[in-house]
């Protein structure tokens, strides 16, 4: 920034129109996500209603100066923090549907009402709060040159010791996660051989165990997904040529029969004019 | 449009996340809330240092975000942990430790 920028760094009383237009959007979207993360009945979408939200308070930090907090808002929390989250919720089941007893009676208006009058108290607190004239963060932001640099000044100046500290917090973390995602493995993992060994016990006691490897998803014109079922040789689909879990999501895919070429009535006369004919052209 | 609104709207996410803690059951949610509580509280952060003309506010909320990442990390752990050995991620199940 220029030297002429830090004189001109006015306190703000009233925004640019660009950034008023910026908040009201901005502010609508995403008080609108925050409820949709309360409300939405699948984790996923409060998932995403969560990063509609970060996305415009990323915009909000930079509109105010913050440059540097908007970017690692979106990289650390929308792209890392979000992640996790959605990983997790792969790992532990996307349609986990969650319990609709209460425990407590009424605890649910309870806690509406709660919330309101929270929000009514926190509210009133800055519609009372003399907050004075915006001084604004240009001045502040130039001062070393950007404001990185100026944040990197702090940083590494006044607020060393909590840098330190948080590099600590971040390496603890990290270990306290592998040790709580760690699991010991309390017996030996079994081998090739003693995996067949216990499916011909098994084939010993019920017949109807299959020993052979399952067979594999069916391959045609129109689809190689694997939950495409192969096909049996009277046309029915085998089921087991798909994956348990897909199985279990639902029926399989179901293929559409390719039209059948039926034998013309005068077969005999084309054959001998050489004309088109779907077995020879099969053949061929 | 007076800068006040940013910690109106502030006020009005901390709310939001703070009901959404205390209604939602999945433990997955109730974390998601929390996160929400965390940014409404930096966008405070934010628009204070812009008051004040200072950016020890911003570098509070950078602060804020490192230890809202390393939160994730161990509470994320903690709710597959659970998860393993109850099969479930409801907050409800969790209530061992009451009798």
């Amino acid at each position: 920034m220029s030297p002429g920028m830090v004189l001109m760094a006015a306190p703000v009383a009233a925004t640019g129109h660009g950034e008023t237009f910026l908040f009201w959007v901005g502010s609508i979207i995403s008080v609108l996500g925050a409820l949709g993360l309360i409300f939405s009945k699948k984790a996923v979408h409060s998932a995403l209603c969560l990063c509609a939200v970060m996305i415009c308070l990323a915009l909000f930090y930079m509109a105010q100066g913050a440059i540097f907090l908007g970017v690692v808002q979106i990289v650390v929390y929308t792209g890392a923090i979000m992640m996790l989250f959605l990983f997790v919720l792969m790992l532990i089941g996307v349609d986990s549907a969650e319990s609709l007893t209460e425990t407590i009676r009424g605890q649910k208006w309870a806690a509406v009402v709660v919330a309101v009058l929270f929000g009514a108290v926190l509210i009133g607190v800055f519609a009372h709060a003399r907050l004075g004239v915006f001084a604004g963060v240009d001045g502040a932001n130039a001062s070393a040159g950007g404001n990185v640099q100026s944040l990197a000044h702090l940083l590494f100046s006044r607020y060393f010791w909590a840098f330190e500290v948080s590099s600590a917090v971040l390496i603890t973390s990290a270990i306290g996660a592998m040790v709580l995602a760690h699991r010991e493995r309390t017996t030996p993992r079994k081998s090739q051989r003693e995996l067949a060994a216990d499916r011909f016990k098994r084939y010993g006691k019920d017949p109807s165990t299959i020993v052979t490897p399952m067979p594999s998803p069916g391959v045609y014109a129109q689809h190689n997904a694997v939950d495409t079922p192969a096909l049996l040789p009277d046309g029915t689909p085998a089921l087991l040529s798909v994956n348990a879990t897909l199985r279990s999501h639902g029926e399989p895919r179901r293929i559409r029969p390719l039209p059948v070429p039926l034998p013309r009535a005068d077969s005999g006369d084309s054959d001998a004019n050489g004309g088109p004919d779907h077995h020879e052209e099969v053949e061929a | 449009m007076n800068p006040d609104n940013y910690l109106y709207l502030s006020a009005i996410l901390f709310t939001l996340g703070a009901l959404g803690v205390l209604i939602r059951r999945n433990a997955i949610v109730v974390f998601m809330c929390v996160e929400l509580m965390l940014n409404a509280t930096n966008l405070a952060f934010v628009t204070f240092s812009r008051m004040h003309g200072a950016l020890d506010g911003q570098v509070i909320a950078f602060f804020t975000m490192v230890v809202a990442a390393a939160e994730v990390v161990v509470g994320l752990a903690i709710i597959i942990t659970v998860f393993r050995t109850r099969r479930s991620a409801s907050v409800d199940d969790a209530n061992l430790l009451k009798y």
